[in-house]
């Protein structure tokens, strides 16, 4: 930015003529130059400021200092630079706020590789989002969800479902029980429920056939935490009472909801057990989803089901007729199927985890995993 | 339980692999969990279901190959020589509804040695330790035909007789294994003239068990009453191989035959004279009444029709007896090793786990009833996909908590565990907070230091004596770290992470609060009371950084920094915030309906105010008084800047609060705007706030 104002000796035309161009020239030069606001500040404060401008400079060093005989040509000249160099100014300006100008764009530029600004969103937990997901397989084939209380009386818990006081099926419950409860009837007694059978009573007593209902919720055992116990589960029973439902009925309902909870090509297989509450019981398996019911996975034993191809899990049956005597439905007018399942164990076999423990410690890089 | 393959060809031709064999019989309930071994040392380890103590044996699971395939069964049938002379021996049934049956027999003469390798063997295969040809017996009985028996040494019983009784106070036994066991009137047991000599159904004596010296010897075979057994094995703390059997019922038609079966193994191995008949006193018969089976109810609960061959097969092979009634119903007379059959269902649930449950079709039943959702199902999704969207993750946590705990964080009756898991689980959650400590502790310990949870469950609260206890739902929020932890410094101007505080929860509890439909919603610092009476309070959180979230009068939420005290008593090394939503108080009020409404026509005028305020002045109280002015175009009055420090000086703060006022009718007038600003300056003078420039 060499160019200032030179003072005159010469001020026969052809010297204005050439200052003039000189002054022009460098005007345009400096124009071109301007890539940012703050250079065209600069280059405004230079060009008109009434301060020190070049416009103000050109009325000292060339009007003022002009002979008398040339004043009123320099004078001219100087006039006509005025609205050019105001024009250049304004010209300026628009072009570099037309956006056009790739050097401002250049200065705004970002490293688009940092990380952007997260707000990270919370994970669901993996044993209430595999909940939530059969309850919603269940809903699509008609079933309402109910709720009950965690902690119950022995009635509800035990002897409604047909588990006899003394009965050798209550030591496979490994109940915990409240304190202080000695002096009750035994069916009266507190005890967290063991499963969410009590549900199904509490279900039927309040509503007559048909029944369709699911229900999910919290369930205790007497077990220490660690890797593959927790004294805290979840499971998700269902029932469905009518006046015509069949074990082909149950079969059919549960290997229909399997496939639609681990695809449509797991296959089912279902073989006798015992449960107090049902009768004919039932264990049901599906076949491997992680070796697809073929034992062997990359040339060796499928650990997940111990290469048998199968994987175990829910038991189910036909509602006992003695369960209905508790409840006031005629069993030879109605027959119905339950089934029950354990949440952790299906979040187990659909993510992976190893340890049981992970599920309720609230550690955030587990949870987050969910997410 | 073990279950030898190649010991069941004793009983039946079986026509398949030990493989195929252990997936048929699992198939048909009768559950093989692994196959060890290889040839004739293949062992099943079964998994037998508890009402099928008859399938605990050899010959039980051979029975149930034998009904699998229809095959016969070959019969249990002791070979003995003749007796000689009789046995002066004499049973006293004095409980006869406790021991229905008792059987016994006498072997004089017989020598105590090792067991014959054959037994050995075959015992050693299925995890039993061989002792002595006649402990050996009992045991391979057992094994065998699932009948539990005993042997004394005769010599050592006192008066020639056994005398079934309840123990008296006072009375000891010290048992097979050795321990000294104090007796009640409850033990049923059996003694010889002057004491107890066994438990019954549980275990033998001490002072009577076979020797090495033994030469005389007296065989039991005897039905004991399920429940007693049950009881007393569980008050001395003492489950058998014969208690197992005895307390989900054994044969009640075995006890000559599983007799008869001891002593010809005795007297195989160890020689002796059989002296007189075999002793059976039966004190009531036990008969198992027959069930009248209905073909067409088999079709009603199974779906399928059986043929009637199929059906008489069946529960002939499994020593069932089928006789014709009327139309389509027959009698079944049920074998006296099936106690678990009592019912018509009963049978239908033999036909279809042997007829094979895959082989029953998949059908789905017809329904046209209504679907129905959990009433708060709706209030629990939008409350958890907001707390998701807030950023805080689900947690579960255990339902227990110690009493100090529960004492602690609440003023509610706790539940009492009767047999809890330890000290620090001992009673029923009564305030979702001490764990939800505990887990960010758990994450703090572990190099997380940038936490977000919550929970959502239920407390529990003792009630009347006879009320159920109250269930009462909540969320619990914790929070700790830093907001925006992983921003880079600088990244746009302002950026950086600062520490989560107060009001970052307090704006989370007014996200979560906001959807529910409510005349007014107030914050206060007022302690929460769970009881307006009680004294305690939640003083476990900061006094000064608390508050109650109160809609329509009642207290839906209290929220707040955790007191620095019980932080660091809970080795929490950072400040960590919690909020306890109290559901079953915001779920009395509905989810707030969207309503249209129409979009201003009319300019919006904002008007400043620039105010010194001592510190006690609360913004609750400048925005009540301001409200109070009733300026109904007044839209908004909300704090904009807050700053204190030395340049306002102690004690005092300074606030930049802005007004927004807006017509729906018309533009607002210049004149009205300077009026209604008038009057809110006044407003903030009378509490004492000085106008800044
Ligand atoms: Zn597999």
């Amino acid at each position: 930015m060499s160019y200032t104002v030179p003072k005159l000796a010469d001020f026969s035309a052809a010297a204005l003529d050439s200052a003039v161009r000189e002054l022009v020239s460098a005007l345009e030069q400096e124009s071109a130059a301007v890539s940012s606001e703050n250079d065209w500040k600069a280059f405004r404060d230079r060009w008109i400021a009434r301060k020190n401008g070049i416009l103000t400079q050109l009325n000292d060093l060339w009007l003022k200092a002009a002979p008398g005989p040339n004043k009123r040509d320099v004078g001219q000249r100087v006039n006509a630079l005025k609205p050019r160099v105001e024009q250049a100014v304004d010209a300026t300006l628009a072009r570099i706020q037309s956006g056009v100008s790739s050097g401002k764009l250049a200065a705004e530029r970002v490293d688009i590789t940092l990380p952007g600004i997260r707000r990270p969103l919370g994970a669901e937990h993996p044993v209430i989002k595999t909940m939530n997901e059969m309850i919603g397989v269940f809903r699509n084939l008609g079933y309402s969800v109910e709720e009950g209380p965690e902690i119950e009386t022995d009635f509800y818990n035990f002897e409604a479902l047909n588990f006899p006081p003394n009965h050798p099926a209550r030591d496979t419950q490994d109940t915990l029980f409240i304190a202080g409860q000695e002096s009750k009837p035994l069916r009266d007694r507190l005890l967290l429920r063991t499963h969410t059978s009590p549900v199904q009573i509490r279900t039927m007593q309040k509503m007559k056939p048909p029944v369709r209902v699911v229900c999910p919720g919290k369930v205790h055992r007497n077990d220490a935490l660690d890797a593959t116990h927790s004294p805290i589960f979840h499971q998700i029973e269902g029932l469905a009472v009518d006046t015509s439902i069949t074990f082909c009925d149950l079969k059919g309902t549960l290997d229909h909801a399997m496939k639609a909870m681990f695809g449509s090509s797991v296959k089912t297989r279902f073989y006798p057990s015992f449960f107090p509450f049902t009768e004919p019981s039932a264990d049901v398996q599906i076949s491997c989803i992680f070796c697809d019911g073929k034992g062997m996975r990359d040339g060796a034993p499928c650990r997940n089901c111990k290469a048998s191809g199968w994987i175990e899990l829910l038991g189910c049956g036909m509602v006992d007729p003695n369960v209905y005597g508790f409840v006031d439905y005629d069993p030879t007018k109605v027959s119905g199927f339950a089934f029950g399942m354990g949440v952790e164990r299906i979040a187990i076999l659909k993510y992976g985890v190893d340890d049981i423990q992970l599920f309720f410690q609230g550690d955030v890089r587990f949870l987050e995993q969910f997410g | 339980m073990k279950i030898s393959p190649h010991w069941l060809r004793d009983f039946v031709d079986l026509p398949v692999d030990y493989a195929r064999l252990a997936d048929e019989l699992t198939l048909a309930g009768i559950a093989v969990e692994s196959v060890s071994g290889e040839g004739n040392n293949t062992v099943f380890e079964m998994d037998i279901t508890t009402n099928r103590p008859d399938a605990m044996n050899h010959y039980g699971v051979a029975r149930e190959a034998s009904a699998l395939y229809d095959l016969p069964l070959k019969p249990i049938a002791p070979k003995l020589p003749p007796s000689e002379g009789k046995s002066d021996v004499t049973i006293d049934i004095q409980e006869p509804g406790l021991c229905p049956r008792f059987t016994a027999r006498e072997i004089r003469g017989a020598t105590i040695r090792p067991s014959p390798a054959n037994i050995a063997s075959r015992l050693q295969l299925i995890d039993q330790r061989p002792i002595s040809n006649a402990v050996d017996a009992t045991n391979y009985v057992l094994w065998e035909s699932g009948k539990p028996t005993h042997v004394f040494d005769l010599d050592l019983l006192e008066g020639r007789r056994l005398i079934i009784r309840k123990a008296q106070a006072g009375e000891t036994l010290k048992t097979l294994d050795g321990v000294e066991r104090k007796l009640s009137a409850d033990d049923l047991v059996v003694a010889d003239a002057k004491k107890p000599v066994g438990l019954a159904g549980v275990m033998g004596g001490f002072d009577t068990m076979i020797t090495e010296r033994t030469k005389n010897i007296l065989i039991e075979s005897a039905w004991w009453d399920p429940v007693t057994v049950r009881r007393m094995s569980k008050r001395h703390g003492l489950h058998t191989d014969a208690s197992h059997r005895f307390e989900r019922g054994a044969d009640f038609e075995s006890t000559v035959v599983s007799t008869n079966r001891v002593a010809e193994l005795i007297l195989n191995s160890g020689g002796g004279t059989l002296i007189g008949n075999v002793i059976d006193v039966i004190a009531r018969q036990l008969d198992l009444a027959p069930v009248e089976l209905d073909l067409r109810e088999v079709q009603r609960i199974l779906g399928e029709k059986l043929s009637t061959l199929e059906i008489s097969r069946t529960l002939t092979r499994l020593g069932f007896t089928m006789l014709p009634g009327s139309e389509d119903t027959y009698l079944v007379h049920i074998p006296s090793w099936r106690l678990d059959i009592e019912r018509e269902i009963d049978i239908i649930e033999e036909l279809a786990r042997l007829h094979g449950y895959d082989k029953f079709a998949n059908t789905l039943p017809a329904y046209i009833g209504e679907v129905r959702d959990l009433p708060d199902a709706h209030k629990d999704e939008r409350l958890r996909s907001s707390l998701l969207a807030l950023g805080y993750n689900e947690a579960i946590s255990l339902t227990f908590i110690s009493k100090a705990d529960a004492r602690r964080f609440s003023t509610a009756a706790e539940l009492d565990l009767a047999n809890p898991l330890s000290d620090e689980a001992s009673v029923m959650r009564t305030s979702m907070v001490p764990s939800m400590l505990n887990m960010l502790a758990y994450n703090l310990n572990r190099g997380t230091d940038n936490v977000r949870l919550f929970e959502s469950g239920n407390v529990f609260e003792a009630s009347g004596t006879d009320a159920m206890p109250r269930e009462l739902k909540r969320i619990s929020i914790g929070a700790t770290g830093s907001v925006d932890a992983d921003v880079v410094r600088g990244l746009v101007s302002g950026a950086a992470a600062r520490p989560f505080s107060f009001f970052d929860l307090k704006g989370d509890a007014e996200t979560l609060l906001a959807p529910f439909s409510h005349w007014t919603l107030y914050y206060d610092a007022q302690l929460h009371n769970e009881k307006p009476d009680s004294k305690k309070s939640a003083d476990y959180y900061h006094p000064g950084r608390y508050a109650r979230a109160v809609l329509d009068g009642t207290t839906v939420a209290q929220f707040g920094q955790i007191h620095p005290d019980v932080a660091t008593a809970r080795k929490l090394r950072q400040d960590v915030f919690v909020a306890e939503i109290y559901l079953d108080q915001l779920y009395q009020h509905d989810l707030r309906e969207a309503r249209y409404e129409a979009l201003p026509r009319f300019p919006a005028v904002e008007r400043d105010f620039s105010f010194l305020f001592n510190d006690g002045v609360e913004f609750e109280k400048i925005h009540q008084s301001v409200s109070g002015l009733a300026i109904a175009e007044l839209r908004s009055f909300v704090p904009v800047e807050i700053f204190r420090g030395e340049k306002v000086g102690a004690g005092k703060y300074s606030i930049l609060m802005r007004a927004r006022l807006q017509s729906s009718e018309r533009t607002l007038r210049d004149d009205e705007v300077a009026q209604w600003s008038g009057q809110i300056a006044q407003a903030l003078e009378g509490l004492g706030g000085a106008q800044r420039a």
